[in-house]
């Protein structure tokens, strides 16, 4: 989230898309309720009609994969109607840059694609840049190779006829939804976007939140109050662990994984500092290395020094180009790649795509250890109906894990809120916290390399590592200490004190911080700061719902991310009434800044978009892998036999996964011809594990279910409550019929689309609850972060004759 | 002072954390339940559920309307239940005199089963349930031992959206008008469901039958415990 949840009862508009908030944040809607009790908007856009539609203002049904042409032509009518918020997009986008000789588009693919590799090379989408190395700029946004122009040119397709046929909204809804979100673009309104795996869980995923972020820029509606793009994190703690890095790509506080292409710090640093030439521009990432060299010195102690690269040298390397993701480490598990491996609180044999090939993967290893509070379907994959246990060669442990009340430590909600919670009570049993079991585990590692040596010995041994687990001293590591002592701006800090906030961070090696965001969080021995839990606020700040004294969020304890671009280059609010942040007395007083430096119209002033190298938010985006406008492709599996909008059927960059298992349904394949999307609800969370084993939950739902609109029953023969099979060609699924109005047939491109929607939480280790909805959901990934096409595939449908997953 | 629980079902999301909190607070059983084609689930109020999330969804010129009504006890002020129960055994079911709550007593074991059916039958929304191990006749005690201490009844605690309120019967009568109020400017048809008669009071945006059966109050014959309880009461409110 760019804002935090309170934050949200200031907007003006709500528009709800790639979410089913009340289902799976039921605590968002006190907030987006008390917005509508001011008379917000709350605009649902979603293929079913939820228990989010019922408290919204209206929902609109969407084909799923389809939201790109749905906001393409929202872009077309803010454009065409002039609803932009002019002073914002000229100050603070890149919508004035102008764009090099090579960028071009042309039927559905961008300039620099080479079909070899599958990948675009994304030097031909550079700016043209000025004599001292900045982009070029026209203001008045009039220059045809601007960005604003090429915006203009590039959604011109996206007219209202071939988006209703390509996404099956009628004219008036999709005319309904533009004209009520547009309407935020006015300076002193705000309007924001809540999304979750609606939008992520697609081939397209990435460019989806894209056009999100680039409506709010073109509104003017990042940064302010009551506006933002927030991703909605759940229970799971998604957004600590992927400030952690709990995902292959990064290390933690966001810096790319070290590959082979980058074999020193050197190198390293250079290809991910960016640099640049104006002085106006904060570029916050110039500042890596300080975080990097802190990240090292963290975790290699005293034997990280400069003359060994602070250890880099000892950090594992991906190979360049190889996609490291879970989807394609099951790849490689199912060919027989891997001997084993440690699984934690995950539970692949649900929620994984085409799960028959990770269950048969899971096969192939030769051990499994297994971090678990609950027997999961991944736990006892070796006993799944069907298998003999005898002829499984795979040993497998199952370390059993305790609860959330039954340690102590942190999560981080999605308004980056880092919260600490207090252990309960005793853990249950032999239970343990995961971070006792890692560390034991570790330990041991160690004492074994000590004794035998092993292959990469030094590595394994010069890696600092606790005594035990304590997540208080982890706390503290991940806030950071100085190594030695240092003086800042005539403050002398002690060796081992920690270190007050990441501006003091170093990159000599005289601090240490396991996460720079955090770095702040824990200022002093004695004062962690998640653990406030004060309510006090100025007027300015009560008026806003803003808390800076409950809890702490990164960076820096602010609570609305780019509120300098809140204000107008003189520091003028745009909305007077909500000032998020205000200049007074040669001081920002409100939120905490985007930097102190003064309004951007004066000499020492800033850009907004601190983390852009350009300082300005990127309504062109050259960073992601699949093109620089998000451009409608359709789903991996899609009914349509063509694409309205190119001759380009699919996202040419998307990650395909190809086993022999992993097979693809032809376009149009008249076999399988109904869209198929998988959702969570309220009563299970994630894989089911721990909820299943919930009895109330479990007694709340039962059982694996499939919706339907009574016209797609009718055409097959089913009742309400029958139990059906559903097929891809990948798997079949036994379901319980549930025929609902909450789901109609789409109209798209002049024939009827049938939509049919399932959790995915059952499994079989929970007796006649069904399993695996997955194993119809194919092994496709976005190209940027290779997350599973789950929400959009093509399966059918039939009675069933007798079911064997069901208790009926 | 009299206390009341106001439901606001124009802002319930259906998250049905009361149910679960309800069952949880009262120690009750998980009830084997199966998929039928509804999110309903157990399908009615029992002994171990006194506190039941309805859903029913409705198609009306185009629009979908899928409503929820998160079910339990109205505690009545001249309650037909404790009128029924009264004729047979006395205290089975009494009324908290400081609260006003109606609460199900061990007594009502010395109840035979013909007897809770008379008492079931007289209560105009079908809410208390015989559990049949026991023989005691059971509903949502509004967490008597909670607001005796207190505290709020445990499916007010857990709501985040405002639909459940509780407080002293006058506030929420109030809160129920000014509500009512508001929510009339998009729902004309919303109306408050027999406020003067009930501790739990329900306003609802579509007509009350929409949600389910005992919405809408049962009128029947006037048998023994209906004529009771009839007298006790002015003669509109028997007639709804």
């Amino acid at each position: 989230m760019t804002q935090h949840w309170i934050d949200i009862k200031n907007a003006n508009a709500i528009l709800i898309m790639g979410s089913n908030a009340a289902e799976h944040h039921p605590i968002s809607f006190k907030w987006v309720l008390k917005a509508k009790d001011k008379g917000a908007k709350v605009i649902h856009v979603d293929p079913k009609f939820s228990r989010t539609s019922a408290r919204s203002s209206f929902h609109v049904p969407l084909r799923s994969g389809t939201d790109i042409a749905f906001l393409g032509g929202m872009v077309k009518y803010i454009l065409e109607n002039d609803l932009i918020q002019k002073e914002y997009v000229t100050e603070y986008t890149n919508a004035s840059f102008i764009l090099g000789d090579d960028y071009t588009f042309e039927d559905g693919m961008f300039s620099g694609f080479d079909p070899a590799t599958g990948t675009y090379d994304r030097k031909k989408w550079a700016f043209a840049k000025d004599d001292k190395g900045s982009p070029k700029r026209d203001k008045t946004l009039k220059d045809p190779r601007c960005v604003y122009q090429q915006l203009k040119k590039h959604y011109d397709r996206y007219n209202l006829d071939t988006v209703s046929s390509v996404t099956g909204v009628s004219k008036d809804n999709l005319l309904k939804v533009y004209e009520a979100f547009a309407a935020t673009g006015k300076p002193e309104k705000a309007g924001t976007i809540m999304y979750a795996l609606g939008w992520t869980q697609h081939s397209v995923g990435c460019q989806n939140i894209r056009l999100g972020c680039m409506l709010q820029l073109l509104l003017g509606n990042i940064g302010v109050a009551g506006g933002g793009v927030n991703a909605l994190r759940g229970e799971p703690n998604v957004q600590g662990s992927t400030d952690h890095a709990i995902l292959w790509h990064i290390l933690p506080g966001y810096h790319a994984v070290p590959t082979t292409a980058w074999p020193t710090l050197e190198e390293y640093l250079k290809a991910t500092t960016p640099k640049t030439n104006d002085p106006k521009s904060v570029n916050w990432w110039g500042n890596r290395p300080k975080y990097v060299v802190s990240l090292l010195k963290g975790w290699f102690g005293d034997n990280a020094t400069p003359e060994n690269e602070f250890g880099y040298g000892l950090l594992p390397k991906c190979d360049a180009g190889v996609d490291y993701s879970t989807m394609f480490m099951f790849d490689r598990m199912y060919h027989g790649k891997m001997r084993g491996g440690m699984i934690f609180g995950h539970n692949p044999a649900v929620s994984m795509p085409n799960t028959l090939k990770i269950r048969k993967a899971l096969q192939t290893l030769d051990w499994l250890v297994m971090g678990e509070v609950h027997d999961t379907e991944t736990a006892s994959f070796w006993r799944q109906p069907g298998l003999d246990p005898k002829k499984i060669k795979t040993e497998v442990f199952v370390l059993p894990s305790c609860q959330r009340g039954e340690k102590d430590g942190t999560t981080s909600n999605s308004g980056r809120w880092h919260q600490w919670h207090h252990k309960g009570y005793e853990p249950l049993g032999e239970s343990k916290s995961m971070g006792w079991m890692l560390v034991e585990i570790f330990k041991r590692v160690q004492a074994l390399y000590a004794k035998d040596k092993g292959t990469f010995a030094e590595g394994v041994l010069s890696h600092w590592w606790p005594e035990k687990y304590d997540a208080d001293q982890m706390a503290a590591l991940i806030n950071g200490v100085f190594t030695r002592d240092v003086t800042i701006k005539d403050k002398t800090y002690k060796k081992g004190d920690h270190v007050p906030g990441f501006p003091a961070l170093q990159a000599d090696g005289s601090t240490t911080s396991l996460n720079w965001l955090y770095c702040g969080a824990y200022p002093e021995a004695g004062k962690n700061l998640t653990k406030r839990r004060e309510l006090t606020q100025t007027p300015m700040q009560a008026k806003l719902g803003l808390f800076p004294s409950y809890t702490w969020a990164w960076p820096v304890n602010r609570r609305i991310l780019y509120n300098r671009a809140s204000v107008d280059p003189t520091g003028k609010p745009f909305n007077p009434e909500l000032p998020v942040i205000l200049w007074e007395g040669g001081k920002w007083i409100g939120d905490v800044p985007d930097g102190g430096a003064p309004p951007m119209i004066e000499e020492k002033g800033t850009y907004p978009f601190i983390m852009q190298a350009e300082g300005h938010g990127q309504i062109f985006g050259p960073g992601r892998v699949d093109g620089p406008f998000p451009e409608h492709y359709e789903p991996a599996e899609t009914p349509l036999a063509k694409n309205p909008f190119s001759k380009q059927m699919n996202n040419p960059c998307m990650k395909v996964a190809k086993a022999d298992m992993d097979l693809l349904a032809k376009n149009a394949d008249p076999k399988y011809p109904i869209v198929l999307t998988t959702y969570s609800l309220t009563e299970h969370w994630c894989g089911g594990g721990d909820t299943r084993n919930t009895p109330y939950l479990l007694e709340a739902e039962p059982q694996l279910y499939v919706e339907m609109s009574h016209e797609l029953a009718a055409e097959k023969g089913i009742k309400n409550g029958d139990p059906v099979v559903v097929e891809s060609i990948r798997g079949k699924v036994e379901a319980i019929a549930m025929v609902t109005v909450r789901i109609v047939p789409f109209q798209v491109e002049g024939k009827t689309v049938h939509l049919i929607g399932m959790p995915f939480c059952f499994g079989w280790t929970t007796p006649g609850c069904g399993d695996a909805t997955n194993r119809l959901t194919p092994s496709v990934g976005d190209p940027n972060t290779t997350i599973p096409e789950y929400k959009a595939s093509l399966v059918n449908i039939r009675k069933a004759d007798k079911v064997t997953e069901l208790a009926i | 002072m009299a206390k009341s629980i106001f439901i606001d079902t124009t802002r319930c999301t259906a998250c049905r954390g009361c149910q679960v909190a309800c069952k949880q607070w009262h120690d009750h059983e998980a009830v084997p339940t199966k998929q039928t084609g509804t999110h309903q689930n157990p399908p009615e109020l029992t002994p171990n559920n006194f506190k039941l999330v309805r859903f029913s969804e409705h198609r009306i010129d185009g629009r979908v309307e899928w409503l929820f009504f998160p079910e339990q006890c109205r505690h009545c002020l001249q309650p037909g239940c404790k009128a029924a129960a009264d004729a047979y055994v006395d205290g089975a079911i009494v009324i908290d005199e400081a609260t006003g709550i109606v609460i199900c007593t061990e007594k009502t074991k010395e109840l035979t089963k013909e007897q809770c059916d008379e008492i079931i039958d007289a209560c105009p929304y079908n809410v208390p349930r015989r559990n049949e191990k026991t023989g005691m006749l059971t509903k949502c005690d509004m967490c008597i031992d909670r607001v005796q201490a207190g505290l709020v009844p445990m499916c007010v605690k857990t709501c985040c959206t405002g639909t459940m309120n509780f407080g002293d019967r006058a506030d929420m009568l109030k809160l129920a008008e000014e509500r009512l109020a508001t929510v009339k400017k998009d729902y004309p048809k919303a109306e408050v469901l027999d406020m003067e008669d009930l501790s739990v009071i329900y306003l609802v945006s579509q007509p009350r039958e929409m949600y389910h059966k005992y919405a809408r109050r049962e009128l029947k014959p006037l048998n023994r415990a209906d004529f009771l309880a009839g007298l006790a009461k002015p003669l509109r409110n028997i007639l709804g």
